[in-house]
């Protein structure tokens, strides 16, 4: 079965969506990244999706369970690269992504993460300070 | 200026909703609409089919360009054989939904589209028609 690979990017993973998701596609992606996050204690998990060209409900809300579950982890999801006539589209189409947090790019998403998770560790982590 | 003829399409797997998107994006490109509109009505028609596959038992969808005076768009017309939708308007609501899904579809697509049209009856399946034009 095909499954959508995972990197490691610091302590965060970086998810490309670069195909069609199908349902089970999708509960796979899950679940792989639940593990990984575990296995590598990752921060956070970034999504990018600036190769899709249309963002529908079954994505949006693949987009928030990935999102609700590594909360849950200690992990923030970033998705990454949205286009804008997809950001048009989602929000007229009724899909707030209430439980996600955006970027305009990976640079930008690795800087969200590094901040939230740099603010929480300042006291054992120096390397953060400046 | 050559018209390209209605084409009607299986809607039976979720690879068939792959192929529906692609072929509503270049149908779009063809009526000349600009990039958001195209996302829009692909976005629409995914929503669209995705509901015929998953409610209606799976279905066909039927595209056509369409020429109003030189007013050039896309209609797409869903239609399945599925047990119908006993409440058009509560369906229509955001939020509700007798799946696992969002509840967004139907109410979602009809907001991407500039025409929207819906018939249904108990046990005798389900007709979704949209347009949007240019």
């Amino acid at each position: 079965m095909d499954r959508i690979p995972i990197l490691k990017l610091g302590d965060a993973l970086l998810v490309t969506i670069q195909v069609d998701m199908h349902d089970r596609l999708a509960t796979a992606l899950e679940e792989d990244l639940t593990n990984r996050i575990v296995k590598h204690k990752a921060h956070g998990v970034l999504i990018d999706i600036s190769a899709l060209e249309i963002v529908d409900s079954f994505i949006g809300r693949m987009l928030d369970n990935i999102a609700a579950v590594s909360r849950v982890l200690d992990a923030d999801t970033v998705v990454v690269g949205m286009r804008p006539a997809v950001a048009i589209t989602l929000v007229e189409l009724g899909l707030s992504l209430a439980g996600v947090r955006t970027a305009l790019n990976v640079e930008r998403g690795m800087e969200l993460i590094r901040l939230r998770h740099g603010a929480a560790e300042r006291d054992v982590d120096v390397d953060n300070a400046s | 200026m050559s018209t390209t003829p209605p084409d009607t399409l299986p809607i039976r797997t979720s690879d068939d909703v792959v192929f529906v998107r692609q072929q509503v994006r270049l149908r779009a490109v063809q009526a000349g609409l600009g990039l958001v509109d195209q996302t829009k009505i692909v976005t629409a028609a995914s929503e669209l089919a995705r509901n015929t596959l998953d409610y209606g038992g799976g279905g066909t969808v039927t595209l056509s360009s369409i020429d109003d005076n030189g007013r050039r768009g896309v209609r797409l017309v869903f239609e399945d054989q599925g047990p119908g939708i006993p409440d058009i308007p509560l369906a229509l609501q955001d939020g509700y939904t007798t799946g696992n899904g969002l509840g967004l579809g139907l109410s979602g697509a009809k907001r991407l589209s500039n025409e929207f049209r819906i018939e249904s009856a108990l046990g005798g399946g389900t007709r979704v028609m949209i347009a949007r034009w240019k």
